[in-house]
């Protein structure tokens, strides 16, 4: 199936969050997740399924300023 | 109030603007806004800040000037390594502009002094660079109400994200809390190319300007990020989120405390006190 992620389609096959963030190799500590502009908690990623045409993005921590 | 000659002419490419005008210089000169920070992106903002005649520029940093500041935090010179940020900043904004008043707090930003050193501002700029400090402003602004301007850099990417309390989306609704202790390092730790700072202060700037004069669309419940190696930017629409500790549907936040600080940056040898 196709998702988008950060704006880029990608081919991948995947059930939920968690098989999506183990396929790019990110810690889901170190992002907030984002299905189709919706927040997805921490604690629901790997019960929130993805499906062919949704929209994921990952918002990594960015924590600097001076 | 009016303007001087002197000033009509200072400001007259702002007023030029049809959304600014003199009634928006004006407002402007009204505003009073407060910078957490006087670095990397505290430097750009309150230097902009100041030429585009703000008021009142409030800047809080307990700390002084080091010589590995100099890549990036514009509002400090050579020999100001050593002297307090805040005066250094207070000097230069003087010399750009001595409309400002500017008003300077030598001291850290904490949950017992937080919302004391908000309450006569219009709008607060994000320039800390720890994680329990930004969730410490996103939650004070809250409590206060004041509008708040995000801003994050690393290495070479940045962020900027406008909140206006109970109406947008707040830094908690995306990230909820800071990440576990030394998994996302500082600029310290990490670098930074100090353009980039620049590049994300001015916006916070631009921003803060929009609020102030109440023009174009806020940068609110959208997320903009910045690439410096692709020279792109990205952006997230956002919403508040229900389940939001902060400012959702049953909030578990309920008042000001700190987050603790991230062990990496205590048990970094040689890192210590400086950022
Ligand atoms: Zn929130």
């Amino acid at each position: 199936m196709q998702i988008t992620i950060n704006g880029k389609p990608e081919e991948l096959q995947a059930d939920t969050i968690m098989d999506v963030l183990k396929h790019k190799d990110i810690d889901p500590h170190m992002v907030a997740v984002e299905l189709n502009t919706q927040i997805v908690e921490r604690d629901q990623l790997d019960t929130t399924n993805v499906r062919d045409g949704d929209k994921v993005e990952f918002l990594f921590y960015m924590g600097g300023g001076t | 109030m009016s303007f001087t000659e002197e000033q009509i002419t200072r400001y007259s490419r702002h007023i030029l603007l049809p959304e600014v005008g003199g009634k928006g210089q004006k407002k402007i000169a009204q505003a009073k806004v407060f910078v957490v920070g006087a670095g990397g992106l505290g430097s750009p903002a309150a230097l902009y800040l100041a030429a585009a005649g703000i008021g009142t520029i409030g800047l809080i940093d307990s700390d002084v000037v080091d010589r590995s500041n100099l890549q990036r935090q514009v509002l400090h010179h050579t020999p100001d390594v050593g002297r307090s940020k805040v005066q250094s900043a207070k000097e230069k904004i003087y010399l750009l502009n001595p409309d400002v008043t500017v008003e300077t707090y030598e001291d850290r930003f904490t949950a017992s002094n937080a919302m004391d050193y908000i309450a006569p501002y219009d709008v607060v700029i994000d320039g800390v660079d720890t994680f329990p400090a930004k969730f410490l402003i996103n939650d004070a602004c809250y409590f206060a109400e004041k509008p708040l301007v995000h801003g994050g850099i690393l290495r070479f990417e940045g962020r900027v994200f406008s909140i206006v309390p109970k109406q947008s989306a707040c830094y908690r609704c995306i990230f909820n809390h800071p990440p576990p202790p030394g998994l996302v390092p500082s600029c310290q730790e990490a670098g930074i190319i100090g353009v980039v700072a620049g590049i994300i202060g001015t916006i916070q700037a631009t921003e803060t300007l929009k609020l102030i004069l109440g023009i174009g669309d806020p940068l609110t419940d959208r997320i903009l990020d910045f690439d410096a190696r692709k020279t792109a930017f990205r952006e997230i629409k956002t919403k508040r989120n229900a389940r939001c500790p902060l400012c959702g549907d049953h909030p578990t936040i309920t008042e000001l405390f700190e987050h603790e600080q991230e062990a990496c940056q205590l048990q970094t040898p040689g890192a210590l006190g400086v950022s």
